[in-house]
């Protein structure tokens, strides 16, 4: 139907995007991985795994490796047990109020992430709102510490802004569930519990699995909330990687870093998408 | 103009039994949309009842109620001493077999037709007879190991049925189950659920917008139209004494003739005969099939001839089909034994009693 030249040049542009925006910064990510800073604060391009060594023992490493992976399993759990429930009643039971409150969940999407990132500082901060609040009804003496600079925020402000991208997915799986299953369901005596446990739950699981994937993700790389929100106690791995990269100039640390992460992500997103399969019914 | 129906309490083998099902005064309507108006019918016990409509009847609808999917907006169902309607679905002695099957996709044809005894916490090895007994009987043995999506939609809809008759529920309803089945699987389909329906001795409410395929299997037909009943009976006396206009051109082809009746006397154009009727107009259907072609000037006593000129003459295998003009310009349709060759001037005969007095159909919104 298309020549081959028009194929070819309808295909050349995102080819040579893909290739200069992706593929060759990972091969140099790749490289850098491997090399390593001199005294003279020179990258030195001698090929060893010092990097990968120093990632594995050096304590701060890994650990905040492993703290950032907790963080993100936190706000994946608390997406999913706000998102579910949510897009459950809205495919279900919300009727004709369906569109309004879909758009509800939409509309905090359309304001930067900075604002509300922002608007936690604010409402958890010592003279914030929470606080003020706390104090102002004499449930606390003193703002309680704890609210920001700390996993704590970084665990809510994360689980707010990703809830909306744990929630489509599971909300696009509901509403691709027959309503006629659940009238057989009824039909053959199952009460809505039992309809809920062996019909729609098992349904909507391929988009519970991608809702988790996506939380999990998005909030293991983040690196603003806890910038903002975190303090010393709240910093995750992209931290790391920014100030390897920056103020630290230790680029091949960074690298190495970085490429850890993204075999991690890769491995998850390609074991979620196995299970999805598994689950999903063609 | 509510439904006045004539109850026929028989069974397939014309014994009385007792009813199943009673809907009292049914109605329904979505927001003004009036579906259905003062519906009245009962179901015997073993009875095979055919609702049959043209989309838009109402049909699925009063389906739809009596599975508990729809609340009425007026009237009761009754299930013996029971009152059905105020019961959610899941409590009802009632399966249905969906128009589109509704099967689950995620469960294998075995764990679709176990789910009713599963959610119902039935003895495991009590299940597992009941399903393979089940899928057994619908001859979907083979592939109890399938999961839906692996059949062809001939044997989904068996496992819809399985799934629904392992139940042992006292009523089964199905919503024009064969409808997505193609022609000859639809025959052949037709005649294993009439077999099936008898071997298992449940009450089945089928419906379709099949007029035939409603003949071949009901003990009774509820001819639906508009959200009111036109005509509740057997087959065959819907199609020998249709009720209105409507079901007698619903069901079969037919002639309607507009008669003036004066002094005991039918007339319509140059036909005319005795009736014992006040007078007035009145409406009345003959079956092309009762009107025959006689041999000129052979009159029989008793029988309505008419001379007539052949208009058009269609051959159809075992009959053919004419549009004789007669005179004053009534056309009549006939259906005769399919005979020698081209036809030109012929005399018409029918009797009087196969002309019959029908009521007419109002247009209804």
């Amino acid at each position: 139907m298309f020549s081959r030249a028009y194929k070819a040049a309808i295909s050349l542009p995102p080819l040579l995007w893909v290739a200069s925006f992706l593929l060759l910064p990972y091969l140099l990510m790749f490289c850098y991985s491997f090399w390593s800073v001199s005294a003279a604060q020179t990258i030195v391009h001698s090929w060893n795994f010092a990097n990968y060594r120093q990632l594995l023992w050096v304590d701060v490493y890994w650990q905040t490796l492993l703290r950032s992976m907790w963080i993100a399993a936190r706000v994946t759990f608390f997406s999913l047990l706000l998102s579910f429930p949510l897009a459950y009643f809205l495919s279900f039971y919300a009727g004709a109020r369906k569109d309004l409150l879909y758009q509800f969940v939409i509309i905090p999407l359309w304001v930067s992430y900075l604002v509300r990132a922002y608007a936690w500082k604010t409402i958890l901060g010592s003279e914030g709102v929470l606080n003020t609040l706390l104090q102002y009804v004499h449930l606390t003496k003193h703002p309680l510490e704890f609210l920001l600079y700390s996993p704590f925020a970084v665990v809510l402000t994360l689980t707010h802004i990703y809830t909306p991208f744990a929630f489509l997915p599971i909300y696009a799986a509901m509403e691709h569930i027959p309503r006629n299953l659940v009238e057989a369901s009824h039909d053959l005596g199952a009460t809505p519990a039992q309809t809920f446990w062996k019909v729609i739950f098992p349904l909507s699981v391929p988009g519970v699995l991608a809702g988790a994937t996506f939380a999990f993700v998005l909030s293991l790389g983040d690196f603003l909330a806890p910038l903002l929100l975190g303090g010393p106690s709240g910093i995750m791995i992209s931290n790391i990687v920014v100030s390897l990269f920056g103020a630290a100039y230790n680029w091949p640390l960074g690298a190495a870093i970085s490429l850890c992460m993204l075999v991690l992500v890769v491995s998850l997103l390609f074991f979620s998408e196995r299970l999805e399969k598994k689950w999903s019914i063609s | 103009m509510s439904s006045t129906t004539q109850i026929l309490m028989t069974s397939a083998t014309g014994r009385a039994t007792g009813t199943l099902l009673s809907i009292r005064n049914v109605a329904k309507q979505f927001g003004k949309n009036v579906v259905l108006r003062d519906i009245s019918l009962k179901v015997a016990e073993g009875e095979f009842l055919t609702i049959l409509g043209e989309s838009g009847s109402g049909k699925t609808t009063l389906l739809r109620i009596i599975a508990g999917f729809e609340n009425a907006s007026a009237g009761e169902v009754w299930m013996g001493e029971e009152r059905l309607d105020s019961q959610p679905p899941y409590r009802r002695r009632v399966n249905t077999v969906f128009q589109s099957y509704a099967l689950f996709p995620h469960l294998t044809v075995q764990q679709n037709v176990a789910y009713g005894l599963r959610v119902a916490r039935k003895p495991e090895p009590e299940i597992a007879a009941r399903v393979s007994e089940a899928l057994d009987k619908v001859k979907m043995s083979a592939h109890a190991k399938s999961k839906p999506s692996e059949i062809s939609g001939g044997q989904q809809q068996r496992v819809a049925l399985a799934r629904a008759l392992v139940n042992r529920p006292r009523l089964l309803l199905l919503d024009e189950p064969l409808s997505a089945l193609d022609a000859n699987l639809r025959r052949q389909m037709q005649v294993e659920l009439k077999s099936l329906q008898r071997e298992v001795g449940i009450s089945f409410i089928f419906v379709t917008h099949d007029q035939e395929e409603a003949m071949v299997m009901s003990d009774r037909i509820a001819l639906l139209r508009s959200g009111e009943l036109e005509q509740v009976a057997t087959p065959r006396e819907i199609y020998g004494r249709p009720a209105t206009a409507y079901a007698a051109q619903f069901i079969g082809h037919t002639n309607l003739l507009k008669c003036e009746i004066r002094a005991g006397l039918v007339r319509c154009g140059s036909l005319a005969w005795p009736a014992n009727l006040p007078d007035g107009v009145a409406l009345f259907s003959l079956r092309p099939e009762n009107i025959r072609v006689a041999a000129p000037d052979a009159a029989l006593a008793g029988r309505v001839c008419a001379p007539g000129k052949v208009l058009q003459q269609a051959f159809q295998g075992a009959t053919e089909l004419l549009r004789v003009e007669c005179k004053n310009g009534l056309v009549l349709v006939v259906r005769t034994p399919a005979g020698a060759g081209a036809l030109d001037n012929v005399e018409l005969e029918f009797s009087p009693d196969d002309a019959v007095l029908v009521r007419e159909s109002p247009e209804r919104i």
